[in-house]
């Protein structure tokens, strides 16, 4: 049992080796690898049934992977039951008890761990100040409100001073107007406490805003871990690539021209590809970074042109999508609105043109 | 939900002005119900309360009566050994349920539901037609004893006395406490567990201040029911012939004294008094305490695998659990067949003589029965649909009181009711000669009054399912308020119909409180009270157990019946509503 220091919490990282999980047939969890620094905001971002939540109870100790090795703070934890892990979690439904007040569920765990009295009043007071409902400690959990009721679960988890946080899909059960307000909130907490956090969520929204880094998963793999701009900007693969945003894939051939590596659309236009390129089998690019050429514009020397026309229009208000036709399929251009700039009827000819810069290329 | 169902009426442009008519109907049907609960529930306990107050030969009010109770030696103690009996069988009960409840529903368990569904079986038979043959297996000179006294020469006093009902009643009644407590504890979500354990908590103290907690209102429902039942059940303390408690004693006095002796009703007044307040103390201590925690997508507490070792204690608790619980369904069944059993482990013989006796002699006692059981949940249906529309979909005034008053009958002991019948209706002659109260009619009425809150409650449940609109497009197109209920409400609350009409009638089929009151002649007689009378004589007990076997037979046989007619029922209407 490690002694939490009561001056102030301890931070920790952890690294997971290797992670495999299967229930009978159905692997869920596939070699899982990850290293999260201490005192970073961790998101797990994923479609349901990519596995995130069972990785996150695997951290708790809810789950217990084949194989594999967990550790938190340098202390391999895997073979500790829940209740000795110090690894805080805050769950989706909140889990708060109804037969327990508002403070006796925040001082449940101080209980546990058989602190004096008035320490665990001392903290209990702590903790219920920093989520803000210091005024609510006698009511019962079916008093409050649901924004109300996830504080006081995130109280109860930080009052026993955890190593890590976990967060379960938080803020799901809250409407969508408190969501932004919430997420704040947790970040700001988050950043005074410098406690490592881990965000399991579906929503890239969520995990872009407030996460340090994200760990994209899919069947039981993470696809790729990294900043939020950094898997928006250069994801490596599709499903990263279109998870985090609209994005247009075009076929296409990469080929040796001499010395130089290019990559030829069907249409028969070629550009060259950077050298770290040189294994991609798709060009991809954002709807913003594209702009539409009418007939007689000049084609940038230094960007990538793709002739088709015009198949929809979604007007968005800062800005109108295009839907494009084209030969390699259909592609989206976001084209900025300004005041009264009447927009491209449908079946126009148009070119999209994307700067090379700004297009990346994607395994199969 | 009914308040809301309400103002929507209300709100609803046109009523009003078709209420006249509508109106007229509603409160003549109302109107119908409250005369014949004020007939057959109120005044007839109402009787009996005042008679308790009231003396002997003047009339006049008086606390002469309760203090003859309780200066007599008898009565006290009559009173604390059905207190005594009435909180140990909870206890015992608990300690039956408590074991299966926990393992069916925390553990993987191949079985869990063979288990849940034989622990119901007691229910299905008269507590009192178990008793005898759980005198013949765990009596001074029943088997077990028996075979104890070969191998350690000890002799366990499971049925002596006061034992031998509370035994009996944990065995009959403990279900009531599996069916609350599990399903409370499957209502409780994994996170509610899982948060404890990730704060720090484990083992028992989880359990302790956790989980027990959260199921705790499922387990005082289920106490509250089977302290009222064993507090206001008068055949078996009979039948094991004890007669120093409560329901025996009031029974007792009328039978031998007469209608006019008051110190019956003061029996009586103290039953209703306790029944009430334990009931009360029950909704009090649960109110506001919903503790189903289960979330959309969530799962109940985790199922854990077990180890070996626990594996062959759970199957050992639960196996010994069974067999003790099973024990007088076999002990009625041997019985039935054995020609002589007596100071044997085992009968000596097995023969059908008995089954040919019942059937020869008894099919009256059959046929009684049926129509009785039949007569009870056509009332308890016919009030109980009556009484939910009354109350979910019109404004009548006093609906609700009409509710609340067929509840109450939950509150008011077999016994009471049949007092009251006696007190109220044996001075009015009937036109063929004979007093009303020795009518064989007023066996199936009361049997219905104390039905109905079974009945009541499927059928409001069977109501809230309908949605009003339907009845709106009915209205809609034409049809009148009464062709609406006749042709669209009635039709879409049969499956709850059916459900309150089986559960009214399998147990209206072996009642023996208001029964053992009410029966004059044994031409009259249910096959309950036939049991009974078997069972007073040695000679009798082969035929009272095959009659207690027949009992059980017709009872599992409509409880199937029902069961598979509500199941092929759900089957279809539930693909139509998931499309």
């Amino acid at each position: 049992m490690t002694h939490i220091d009561a001056s102030g919490l301890k931070t920790a990282g952890i690294s997971i080796r290797k992670v495999n999980l299967s229930y009978g047939s159905l692997q869920v969890l596939k070699y899982v690898d990850l290293e999260i620094q201490p005192g970073e905001f961790f998101a797990f971002l994923g479609p349901s049934g990519c596995g995130k939540t069972t990785l996150l109870r695997v951290i708790a100790g809810f789950n217990t992977p084949q194989s594999g090795s967990v550790t938190v703070g340098g202390r391999e934890v895997l073979s500790l039951p829940p209740w000795k892990r110090d690894v805080g979690m805050v769950f989706q439904s909140y889990a708060l008890w109804p037969h327990m007040s508002v403070r006796k569920n925040v001082a449940f765990g101080l209980e546990e761990r058989r602190l004096p009295k008035d320490e665990i009043g001392r903290r209990v007071d702590k903790a219920l100040e920093l989520v803000g409902l210091g005024h609510l400690g006698s009511r019962r959990p079916s008093e409050l409100s649901g924004g109300q009721q996830q504080r006081v679960a995130l109280a109860r988890t930080i009052a026993i001073e955890p190593t890590v946080l976990l967060l379960d899909e938080p803020l799901s059960n809250l409407d969508a107007s408190l969501r932004v307000q919430v997420r704040r909130d947790l970040l700001a907490m988050q950043r005074r406490l410098g406690l490592t956090t881990i965000f399991v969520t579906h929503d890239q929204e969520e995990a872009n805003t407030i996460c340090d880094r994200i760990a994209v998963m899919k069947d039981g793999v993470i696809q790729q871990v990294g900043t939020p701009m950094a898997l928006y900007d250069n994801p490596v693969n599709l499903f990263v690539a279109s998870f985090l945003g609209t994005a247009n894939i075009l076929d296409g051939a990469m080929r040796t021209n001499g010395r130089e590596q290019v990559f030829e659309l069907p249409c028969g236009s070629r550009f060259p590809v950077p050298d770290e390129h040189r294994t991609g089998a798709k060009l991809f690019f954002r709807p913003q970074n594209a702009r539409l050429a009418l007939a007689g514009d000049q084609a940038e020397t230094a960007s990538v042109r793709v002739k088709g026309k015009v198949s929809h229009k979604e007007f968005l208000g800062a800005s109108v999508r295009y839907g494009i036709r084209t030969e390699g399929g259909e592609v989206f251009a976001d084209i900025p609105h300004a005041r009264g700039e009447a927009h491209l009827p449908d079946e126009h000819i148009v070119g999209v043109d994307v700067p090379l810069s700004r297009v990346n290329y994607l395994p199969a | 939900m009914s308040s809301i169902t309400k103002t929507d009426l209300a709100d609803r442009p046109g009523f009003a002005v078709r209420l006249g008519g509508v109106a007229f109907g509603q409160y003549a049907a109302a109107g119908l119900i409250a005369l014949f609960l004020l007939a057959f529930l109120v005044v007839p306990v109402l009787t009996v309360i005042v008679a308790a107050f009231q003396d002997k030969h003047s009339g006049a009010f008086t606390l002469i009566n309760v203090y003859d109770f309780l200066r007599n030696e008898l009565f006290l103690r009559s009173f604390w050994n059905s207190l005594y009996v009435s909180l140990m069988s909870v206890l015992w009960a608990t300690v039956l349920a408590l074991p299966l409840a926990y393992i069916t529903t925390r553990f993987a368990f191949r079985g869990a539901v063979m288990i849940q569904t034989l622990g119901i079986i007691p229910l299905i038979m008269p507590p009192f037609a178990g008793a005898i043959a759980m005198q013949l297996l765990f009596g001074r000179n029943g088997t077990v004893n028996l075979l104890l006294g070969d191998w350690f020469g000890i002799n366990l006093p499971l049925m002596e006395g006061l034992n031998g009902v509370i035994f009996v009643q944990a065995v009959h009644y403990f279900p009531f406490i599996l069916i609350n407590l599990s399903t409370s504890l499957r209502n409780i979500d994994r996170a509610m567990e899982e948060a404890a354990q990730n704060l720090g908590a484990h083992g028992f103290r989880l359990f302790r201040k956790v989980v027990f907690p959260l199921a705790m209102p499922g387990y005082i429902a289920g106490a509250s029911l089977v302290f009222v039942k064993v507090f206001d059940d008068l055949a078996t303390p009979l039948l094991l012939n004890v007669q120093d408690m409560l329901a025996p004693q009031a029974f007792l006095r009328i039978t031998s004294i007469g209608i006019a002796d008051p110190i019956g009703y003061v029996i009586a007044v103290v039953l209703i008094v306790f029944s009430v307040f334990a009931l009360w103390l029950a909704s009090f201590a649960t109110r506001g305490k919903d503790y189903a925690t289960i979330q959309r997508g969530g799962g109940g507490l985790s199922k854990r695998q077990m180890t070996r070792l626990d594996a062959v204690f759970a199957y050992g608790v639960i196996g010994f659990i069974l067999a003790i619980v099973l024990a007088p369904h076999l002990g009625l069944l041997l019985l039935s067949f054995a020609t002589i059993w007596s100071y044997a482990p085992l009968p000596d013989g097995f023969t059908f003589a008995h089954y040919r006796t019942i059937f020869g002699e008894s099919s009256q006692l059959i046929t009684n029965t049926l129509i009785y059981a039949t007569l009870a949940g056509i009332i308890g249906v016919c009030l109980g649909t009556a009484i939910s529309y009354l109350v979910a979909r019109t404004k009548v005034i006093g609906a609700r009181w009409l509710d609340f008053i067929a509840m109450s009958a939950l509150a008011v002991p077999g016994v009471v009711l049949g007092m009251g019948y006696l007190r109220t209706y044996y001075a009015i002659e009937l036109p063929w000669g004979g007093s009303l109260a020795a009518f064989w009619g007023m066996i199936a009425i009361a049997l219905g009054v104390r039905r109905l809150p079974y009945a009541l409650r499927a059928c409001s449940a069977a109501l809230q399912q309908v949605s009003v609109s339907l009845e709106e497009a009915a209205e809609n197109v034409g049809a009148t308020k009464a062709r609406t209920i006749r042709r669209v409400v009635v039709p879409l609350m049969t499956g709850g119909i059916v459900a309150g009409f089986v559960t009214s009638f399998a147990t209206a089929a072996v009642e023996l409180s208001a029964t053992m009151m009410l029966v004059q002649s044994t031409a009259d007689a249910p096959l309950a009270y036939g049991l009974y009378v078997f069972m007073q004589s040695p000679a009798g007990r082969g035929a009272g157990a095959a009659l207690g076997v027949l009992a059980v037979v017709i009872v599992g046989i409509c409880t199937y019946l029902s069961h598979v007619y509500l199941e092929r029922r759900s089957a279809p209407s539930r693909r139509e509503e998931g499309a």
